[in-house]
């Protein structure tokens, strides 16, 4: 009895500690967790979204990605391999350090070091030189025009508070004992963590000392993972979330019906495309023995005209897809108005096909992943039904994300021979694009780890080399545009899409919905 | 000598006199258990005639057009008088689907329940009769077994064959993944009965009759044992078999079931969930509505068979 | 009797370390955890570095070993996904599962035995029959889909429950966490237990119907309603004391079956338990996580079986070794 009313006064003791909830607070879900606070410890972009609302590097992007200036309030490329970044003044961390160069000058070189998931943030021969406390130079071996262009994801730590947390290696999975900046954040941005149960809740508050102007007018932030699309969407629907993300396409209508919430879709950047097995001189799943069908350019050219991507567009995706010609989405790359996609004509296919030997068809395996892409496993679907017309029969294999790109990638000796896959470019640029998915390389994926079909043509190799060090934009954008039309020309991939963004709102909120799938908290208001 | 005839002979013809009479009688006695015998023969008839009776051939890719897609039963506005119940989110036709749905649960169910009678049965048999050591590596092997649910196991098997047989073919492979992990997690329950069964069993006179004559072990088991402990075998198997067919859909919603190119009724409904928001609700409903009527038929005769083969009850 | 309890424990010792066994190998095959632990843009340098430094290329046996001493010492890694102690994320997930399961367990006795009395003494009446078929019903429908048909009708139609989560809960002691003790806590389990528990409740039911049918047809309750005794004076009385041993013992069996399937309803539900995030971890080959959801659930099994045992060795001394 005693131990019952012991009991019942702490319960009560707590339960007055239980914070109401206010209406300023936003409550927001999205599929995935968030692990790790730790911002060098995972390159995956909700996580640096997340993140990016409690720390901030020296750039950052609004709200149409243009880059602007954040820790670092201007920079100038002083000489050709020298650039000069002027940190802002009277910036402070959340638990009151002052930021500095020596602040800058830690994270690059933590952000460098073994265990870090983001090493390629700077180039490693890149050298850091602080001039004075609010100046730092950085040296590079060679020009580099997009030396910025992935920084506003490379978020500057507190050096003071890192080392004294015994957190100057980065957090890794081979640890024994938690890192203290995995469950802890100290950052300059616009909001602190104040809590964090990875896989259940994340709680953020408004940060009063932020260096910028406040646009949002939050209080507080509290961020719940809810994995099952029907969940998360009721979540929104019965007004317990103010906003959930992403939606599938096929709630928009509901969610835009429902009295109180709306549902915000726009183009994203990813591009979602099939690749092929051009490097084996026999695919491991087909029963074409003695030859690789795909070696043959008019086989791969009648497999991309049996696809109808206004029919996926429009039942598979809702219309919430932009059908690609490129392996690029048009807002990176100017010259995207260009190319065209071939057309769909299941007629010219079969001749195709015909013409290279395969007038019955043939059987290959296809990979795809189901829980990655939007629809991902649909469209695989709908490719496999559009090719059987076609007289290819296609043996789908359609696994989650984990087995899948355990299978298809590098590590797993680019077990595929025909597969589905999405790429979006963190630096916003087409070189990322040709240097991983579209160079020549070996068995280890050395040369080019993404380009799983292993094809190769060495035109776009020297031409991805020119186009690194090129500083003039229209010369530059002009051998892309060439190394993009071979890509076309030969059919070495056939691109389906860029896939479209929808996140769930309650009409209360107002928000920036950016293309890069990011969610930032300092563009919220909420009434 | 004469003793032991009479004594194996007694059993068979109390179970001939059950069939003949009693049990047939209380059949018919209730409503309900005819009614589920009933609805159950014309699932079992549908499902396994799919091939000849269905309007489309829902494996058949190249005949599926996503230009299909979410057509609406034809009752609806909208709908397709090719489809009569509407189609997926591929474009297939859902009648169709749930046929071969049906069927493809059905053979899972079966081919899961037999093999584990089978494998279940004959432990149970070795275990009660041998006792001993062998007895209780039996059991200890089983209460390892319970540790692991059916999930569990599913994935386990699942990760088992994609390291043996390198990587594996899922249209090919789902299927003896979900036989085998239902095998594993069902037999248990077989053992554990048959093993009470043969310990009680094997005492009496007419048994160690039959070991005084000297006849093999395995001889005993099979001819004389066996036929004694076969009452709750039955009941646990047409439980089981609406218990397989459920797990399978729950497996199938985790993503280790069936391949969504060869439907089960679990992965119409574990596809259709996807579209009970959007008013697209025929997708979910008819295999769920379909699912549940086959099991609650099966389970509907299973109870039936337990009150009546309980002798208590009679 | 120290004997036999010594003979036991060895067992439960072997099952344990077999299942360990199982446990590990099957993690080997699950998939590649390097992939999940890092960015898709990183290099296979940086990758092989990393399989190097959690010991992914030593030996298998070596790792089978490593991984036994540290389990036995309740040490079972560091989540991959998390980088937390894995020991730690299940102190915090546990409160939430073993609240759900009790709820649900509770949910199933309550509304069970009601029922199954109710269809016992009443055999042929309407309402039975309806009971009957009801609850057959609600295990035809795989539990996900039950779970989804009740959000969809309280949580998005009439709006009455949440949909996910736990609500608030309340601090009690270092590490436990209660949503018994807020409204809203009590809300959010209302759906969820019912979706865990129908399997429990039918089963529940259906056994108490049973040996109540059986019970009421036995010579002493025929004498003692012979005796003139009233109806519901034998009924309860002595019928149902009768009927409740078995229920006991099933009830206590089937809470190892709450807390393996709370998996599902946990992923539904979206409830922080450890059923929620085992599945998790198996999306993302969380291997420390899954190894240590195993071991712990084998453990409950194992002790309940061993507690099992022992009590029948107590009830009836003729089945020292054989257990029915």
């Amino acid at each position: 009895m005693k131990t019952k009313t012991m009991f019942m006064a702490a319960a009560i003791a707590a339960a007055g500690t239980v914070s109401s909830v206010q209406a300023e607070t936003l409550k927001f879900s999205f599929q995935g967790t968030l692990n790790a606070l730790d911002p060098y410890s995972l390159n995956e972009t909700f996580t640096l979204s997340a993140l990016g609302n409690a720390y901030e590097g020296l750039t950052r992007r609004g709200a149409d990605l243009q880059i602007e200036p954040a820790l670092a309030e201007r920079w100038e490329i002083v000489e050709p391999n020298r650039w000069r970044f002027f940190l802002r003044k009277g910036v402070k961390f959340h638990n009151g350090n002052d930021f500095t160069a020596d602040d800058v000058a830690f994270s690059v070189e933590r952000v460098r070091s073994e265990g870090s998931d983001l090493t390629t943030r700077v180039p490693a021969d890149a050298k850091i030189e602080i001039v004075d406390d609010y100046t730092v130079d950085f040296v590079l071996s060679g020009p580099n025009p997009i030396l910025h262009y992935e920084w506003d994801t490379f978020y500057i730590m507190d050096k003071e508070w890192t080392e004294a947390n015994n957190a100057a290696k980065v957090t890794s999975a081979s640890d024994t004992t938690a890192n203290y900046a995995a469950l802890n954040a100290n950052g300059t941005g616009p909001f602190k963590i104040t809590s964090h149960e990875a896989g259940v809740q994340t709680k953020y508050e408004k940060h009063a000392g932020w260096w910028d102007e406040a646009q949002h007018n939050l209080d507080g932030v509290e961020f719940t993972p809810i994995g099952s699309d029907a969940t998360r969407v009721a979540a929104l629907l019965s007004g317990e979330m103010d906003m959930v993300y992403p939606i599938p396409v096929q709630d928009i209508k509901r969610i835009n019906d429902n009295s109180g919430t709306v549902a915000l879709t726009g183009p994203e950047l990813r591009t979602i495309f099939l690749g092929m097995d051009q490097m084996r001189d026999e695919l491991i799943y087909s029963d074409v023995k003695g030859k690789n069908p795909f070696k043959d350019a008019r086989v791969r050219k009648a497999f991309y005209q049996a696809i109808n991507i206004e029919a996926i567009k429009q039942k598979v995706m809702r219309n919430l897809a932009t059908p690609s010609a490129i392996m690029i989405s048009p807002f990176m790359f100017s010259k995207a108005g260009d190319f065209q996609r071939y057309p769909y004509d299941p007629d010219a296919s079969k001749a195709l096909l015909a013409e290279a030997g395969y007038a019955d068809g043939f059987t290959v395996g296809m990979d795809c992943p189901n829980d990655r892409y939007v629809n991902d496993e649909a469209i695989c679907q709908a490719v496999a039904a559009m090719l059987a017309r076609v007289g290819v029969k296609v043996d789908l294999n359609a696994q989650p994300k984990a087995k899948y790109f355990a299978k298809i990638l590098a590590s797993g000796g680019y077990d595929t021979s025909f597969y589905l896959l999405g790429w979006t470019p963190g630096s916003f640029d087409s070189y990322n694009v040709l240097s991983n998915l579209m160079n020549c390389r070996d068995e280890t994926g050395a040369g080019s780890p993404f380009n799983n079909g292993g094809w190769c043509d060495e035109k776009v190799d020297s031409l991805t080399g020119q186009i690194l060090s090129e500083i003039d934009p229209a010369k530059r954008d002009d051998m892309i545009a060439e190394a993009y039309k071979i890509t076309h020309d030969n059919v070495y991939y056939i691109p389906l899409h860029q896939q479209g963004l929808a996140w769930g709102v309650a009409d209360n909120v107002d928000l920036v919905q950016r293309a890069d799938n990011q969610f930032h908290f300092r563009f919220v208001t909420k009434n | 000598m004469s003793d032991v005839t009479n004594a194996s002979d007694a059993p068979k013809s109390r179970w001939a006199k059950i069939t003949d009479s009693d049990l047939f009688h209380s059949f018919l006695r209730s409503k309900v258990t005819v009614v589920a015998a009933f609805g159950t023969t014309i699932l079992f008839f549908l499902a396994f005639l799919a091939p000849w009776i269905s309007p489309h051939d829902p494996f058949d890719l190249a005949s599926l057009s996503i230009m299909d897609a979410r057509v609406p039963p034809v009752w609806m506005e909208f709908s397709d008088p090719r489809f009569i119940l509407g189609t997926d989110d591929q474009g297939r036709d859902l009648l169709s689907g749930i046929f071969y749905g049906m069927r493809i649960s059905l053979i899972v169910g079966f081919c899961s329940v037999l093999s584990a009678a089978v494998l279940g049965i004959s432990l149970g048999l070795v275990a009660g009769y041998m006792g001993g050591r062998i007895d209780a590596i039996i059991m200890r092997v089983a209460d390892v077994q319970l540790t692991f649910p059916a999930i569990l196991i599913a994935l386990l098997i699942d990760g088992i064959a994609n390291g043996i047989f390198g990587n594996i073919d899922r249209e090919v492979f789902a299927f003896y993944i979900l036989i085998v992990a239902l095998t594993l997690s069902f037999w248990v329950q077989y053992a554990r009965t048959v093993r009470g069964s043969t310990m009680v069993e094997k005492n009496k006179e007419y048994v160690q009759a039959a070991r005084v004559i000297g006849l093999p072990s395995i001889v005993i088991m099979a001819r004389h044992i066996l036929p004694n402990v076969m009452g709750p075998v039955l009941v646990i198997a047409t439980i089981n078999l609406a218990l397989a067919i459920v797990t399978e859909a729950t497996l199938s919603f985790l993503g280790v079931g069936m391949p969504p190119t060869q439907p089960s009724l679990g992965t119409l409904i574990a596809v259709g969930n996807d579209f009970l928001y959007s008013g697209e609700w025929w997708i979910a409903i008819f295999p769920g509505l379909a699912l549940a009527l086959l099991v609650l038929n099966v389970n509907l005769l299973g109870d039936w068979l337990r009150d009546a083969l309980n002798p208590k009850l009679r | 009797m120290i004997g036999f309890a010594t003979r036991r424990l060895l067992q439960a010792l072997i099952v344990m370390l077999v299942v360990a066994l199982l446990a590990f190998t099957m993690f080997r095959f699950v998939g590649d955890p390097i992939n999940q632990m890092v960015g898709i843009e990183t290099s296979i340098e940086d990758r092989e570095a990393l399989r190097e430094r959690l010991g992914l290329n030593d030996p298998i046996a070596i790792q089978f070993v490593r991984f036994i001493t540290k389990a036995a010492q309740f040490d079972f890694g560091t989540s991959y996904q998390f980088q937390q102690p894995v020991s730690d994320l299940f102190a915090k997930r546990i409160p939430a599962t073993l609240e759900l399961s009790f709820a649900s367990a509770m949910f199933a006795l309550i509304v069970g035995i009601p029922m199954g009395i109710y269809a016992g003494l009443n055999r042929d009446s309407a309402i039975s029959k309806l009971f009957l078929s009801v609850s057959l019903v609600g295990i035809s429908l795989p539990t996900f889909f039950i779970g989804i048909l009740l959000i969809f009708l309280f949580s998005v139609t009439l709006q009455w429950l949440p949909s996910f989560g736990r609500g608030e809960t309340v601090q009690i002691g270092s590490w436990w966490t209660t949503g018994f003790l807020t409204v809203s806590g009590l809300k959010a389990l209302i759906l969820p237990s019912i979706t865990l528990g129908l399997y429990q409740m039918t089963l529940i039911m259906r056994l108490i119907r049973a040996e109540m049918l059986e019970v009421i047809r036995t010579d002493y309750i025929k004498f003692a309603k012979a005796r003139g005794l009233p109806d519901r004076l034998v009924n309860f009385r002595h019928a149902l004391k009768n009927t409740l041993v078995p229920v006991i013992t099933i009830t206590g069996l089937q809470l190892g079956a709450i807390i393996a399937f709370a998996t599902i309803t946990e992923t539904v539900f979206q409830w922080p338990g450890m059923g929620l995030m085992f599945l998790q971890a198996v999306q993302n080959v969380d291997i420390p996580i899954m190894s240590a959801y195993l071991l712990l659930t084998a453990f409950l099994f194992v002790a309940i079986n061993f507690i099992v045992d022992i009590l029948y060795f107590f009830i009836d001394p003729r089945l020292r070794v054989g257990r029915p």
